[in-house]
C-alpha cells in the first residue's frame, strides 16, 4: 500500500548555516517505528535529489518519537547570503512529509494506515 | 553556589522568542498571572552584525530597541512585584542598552526600586587581531577556512557565553539583566539556577535548564505557533499565549502558559519546537553543559500543560562558540507577477529574456537565481508538475561581490513589463533595492580566553 509520509508524521525544520535540519514526528507513538523502517537516510537523500546540494545525516531519538535529519547544502549558502525565498529551511518539513512510502498491506493494516490520497 | 533560595518552584515566562516578536507579549506574560521571571530573546546569528552597523552610525545604539518599550510597559511588576527581567538585548552595546532602562526606569519614577545588572566581555571585536596574532585561528566551523581570508571585511565578533555571569547579576541583586552574545538558553537556565543553587559540575540539572530554554527560547512557537500538528483546530491564536516554565529543584519542570489565552501546550507542540534547529541530538553543546535530547521524557500533565522529565548532561568543552560577522558583497531580489493562461510558461519565458539580458550586458554574479513562486519556490522539483495555476511570481535574486552589477541587474526587470511575455503585473514596489549582504561565519574560541565582567548599578 502506498503511504504518504504526511498522514502518519508531522515535522518542522530550520537552519545552521547552509545546513536545513528536518525532525520528523510520529503522528501516533506506535507509528514511531514505522518511521525508523521507511524513512531511511538512503531514502530521504533520494528524495531530496535535485533540492539539496549536499549529503543527508540522520539521528533517533525514540524518546520523541521522532527522526532528525539534516540536509546539508539546503539553503545557497544560507542565512544572509542565500537567495531563496525560503533561506532560513522553514519548509522543507513539508517537503519531507510529502514522500510516499510502500508499506506492505499487512503490515499497514496492523498499523492501521491509510492510502496515500494522491 | 551555595544552596537554593528556598523556592520549590520558579516561574520564567519567555515574552520575545526574536527582535520583531509581538509587541504585546511581555506585557501579557506579566500581567497574565504569577510569574518570577520574564526572558526576552531577541539575538538571531545575523542581529549582531546589524546592532554593530547601527552602533557605527551613533555609538549610543548597537542593541535590541524594542527593549526599552517591553520594559517600559511593565515597569510597575518590576518594581513592585518582584518580576525580574533577563533579555540578550544589549546586542553589541549593553552598556548603553542599560542606560537607557535606567532613564525609562528614571522617568517612570521607579528608579530606586530597579538595580540594573549588564554583562559584557563577550564582544571580541577590540580584540580580534591580538587573538588572531595570538594563535587563535577562528577557522569557519563549516568550511575550515581562517578567519585571515576575511579579516578586513569582519563587523562583529562575539563568543557564546553562558549561564554564571547572569547567575552573578541575579545574585548582586539586578531586577533586569542585560547581556550580549549569551546563549538563548542560558537566559532561561540562569535564574532556575540561581533560585535552586545548582552548582557548576550538576549537569543533568543544568542540562535540564538547557532543554528548558531551548523549548522557551522561539515563544509561542510551542505553545501552538508555526505548530503543523493539527494546526486547524488550534484555539485562538490571535490570543495566543506565551509559554512558561515551571521549574523544580530536582531537575524537573513543566511548560504551561496563563489561563484564559490561546494556542495550545501539548507534548506535539513542545515535541516540535524540541526538534527545531537541532543537530545531533546527543551533543546539544553550550558553554555551561552538554545536553542528551535523546534521554528528553515528555508527558501530558493537565490542560496545556507538558511535564518535562529525565534529562543528562555531561561536562562542557573548554571552547566557546564565536559567532563572526563578515561583508559578504551584494544582492538584490525582484519579483514580477504573470497571470492565467499559461502563467508558468510565461514567467519561465520572462526569466530567459532576462538572462540574456543580463548575459549580453556582461554582467557577472556569484549566483543568479530563479524561482517560481506559486509553482516550485519552496519545494522545487518536489511540487510536482503545476497545472494551469491561476498565477506565478517570477522571483529572481543575484548575488555579487560587484555593486554596479547589481544595480544594473535591478533595472532589468521593469522594462519586462512592457518589452517581455504578456498579462504581467505586481511591480509596484518599484525597482529591488540592493543589500549589502552581512554574512556569518561561526567560530571556535578557547574558553580561558573570554572573560566576562558583571556590573550592577
Amino acid at each position: 500500500m502506498r503511504v504518504q509520509l504526511v498522514d502518519i508524521a508531522h515535522a518542522r525544520s530550520g537552519d545552521k548555516g547552509d545546513t536545513a535540519n528536518v525532525g520528523l514526528i510520529a503522528l501516533k507513538p506506535e507509528w514511531y517505528p514505522l518511521l525508523e523502517k521507511y524513512v531511511t537516510r538512503e531514502r530521504v537523500r533520494t528524495h531530496f535529489r535535485g533540492v539539496i546540494t549536499g549529503d543527508v545525516e540522520r539521528y533517533e531519538l525514540p524518546n520523541l518519537k521522532a527522526l532528525n535529519f539534516l540536509l546539508h547544502g539546503a539553503l545557497d549558502g544560507g542565512g544572509t547570503l542565500s537567495l531563496k525565498t525560503d533561506a532560513q529551511g522553514k519548509v522543507f518539513s513539508t517537503a519531507l512529509l510529502r514522500m510516499m512510502l510502500d508499506v506492505p498491506d499487512a503490515e499497514a493494516k496492523r498499523y492501521g494506515l491509510a492510502e496515500a490520497r494522491a | 553556589m551555595t544552596a537554593g533560595r528556598g523556592k520549590e518552584v520558579v516561574k520564567v515566562a519567555a515574552g520575545q522568542g526574536f527582535w520583531g516578536d509581538w509587541l504585546e507579549a511581555p506585557r501579557r506574560q506579566v500581567e497574565g498571572g504569577e510569574i518570577d521571571y520574564l526572558m526576552l530573546d531577541y539575538l538571531a546569528e545575523v542581529t549582531m552584525s546589524i546592532l554593530q552597523k547601527q552602533k557605527e552610525r551613533d555609538p549610543k545604539l548597537g542593541y535590541a530597541r524594542d527593549f526599552v518599550g517591553a520594559v517600559e510597559s511593565i515597569l510597575p511588576a518590576i518594581a513592585t512585584r518582584g518580576v525580574r527581567v533577563i533579555a540578550n538585548a544589549g546586542g553589541v552595546n549593553p552598556p548603553a542598552c542599560a542606560d537607557a532602562i535606567r532613564s525609562v526606569a528614571e522617568r517612570g519614577g521607579v528608579r530606586g526600586q530597579v538595580r540594573v545588572g549588564v554583562v559584557t566581555g563577550d564582544d571580541l571585536l577590540p580584540r580580534l587581531d591580538e587573538l588572531l596574532a595570538g594563535g587563535h585561528e577562528l577557522r569557519n566551523m563549516d568550511t575550515g577556512e581562517a578567519l585571515t581570508t576575511v579579516r578586513d571585511r569582519v563587523l562583529s565578533a562575539n563568543a557564546y557565553i553562558g549561564s554564571v555571569p547572569i547567575v552573578d547579576a541575579l545574585d548582586r541583586g539586578a531586577s533586569v539583566v542585560i547581556t550580549g552574545r549569551s546563549t538563548d538558553t542560558a537566559l532561561t537556565m540562569a535564574p532556575i539556577r540561581y533560585e535552586f543553587g545548582w552548582a557548576a559540575n550538576d549537569w543533568n540539572k543544568l542540562a535540564a535548564g538547557i532543554v528548558a530554554g531551548h523549548i522557551i527560547e522561539c515563544g509561542a512557537q510551542c505553545s501552538g505557533g508555526n505548530c503543523l500538528f493539527d494546526w486547524r483546530n488550534i484555539p485562538d491564536l490571535a490570543d495566543v499565549g506565551y509559554p512558561i516554565v515551571e521549574a523544580r529543584p530536582d531537575g524537573t519542570f513543566d511548560i504551561t502558559k496563563h489561563a484564559k489565552t490561546g494556542g495550545r501546550i501539548s507534548v506535539q507542540s513542545v515535541t516540535e519546537q524540541l526538534v527545531y534547529e537541532m543537530g545531533d541530538p546527543r551533543s546539544y553543546i553550550t558553554p555551561d553543559v552538554i545536553a542528551d535530547f535523546t534521554s528528553i521524557q515528555l508527558a501530558p500533565a493537565g490542560p496545556d500543560r507538558v511535564r518535562v522529565y529525565g534529562i543528562q548532561g555531561r561536562p562542557a568543552t573548554d571552547k566557546l562558540k564565536v559567532s563572526i560577522a563578515y561583508r559578504a558583497g551584494f544582492k538584490a531580489v525582484g519579483t514580477l507577477v504573470y497571470a492565467w493562461p499559461d502563467a508558468l510558461d510565461k514567467a519561465r519565458k520572462a526569466d530567459e529574456v532576462l538572462r540574456a539580458r543580463l548575459d549580453r550586458l556582461g554582467l557577472r554574479f556569484e549566483q543568479l537565481l530563479t524561482e517560481f513562486v506559486g509553482a516550485s519556490a519552496t519545494h522545487g522539483p518536489l511540487a510536482g508538475t503545476a497545472h494551469d495555476v491561476p498565477e506565478v511570481q517570477l522571483r529572481v535574486g543575484v548575488r555579487s561581490p560587484d555593486r554596479p552589477a547589481v544595480e544594473r541587474f535591478t533595472r532589468e526587470l521593469a522594462p519586462l513589463v512592457l518589452n517581455g511575455p504578456p498579462t504581467v503585473t505586481g511591480f509596484a514596489g518599484g525597482r529591488p533595492k540592493v543589500e549589502e549582504i552581512v554574512a556569518y561565519w561561526p567560530a571556535l574560541i578557547d574558553r580561558s580566553v573570554v572573560h566576562t565582567k558583571v556590573e550592577v548599578a
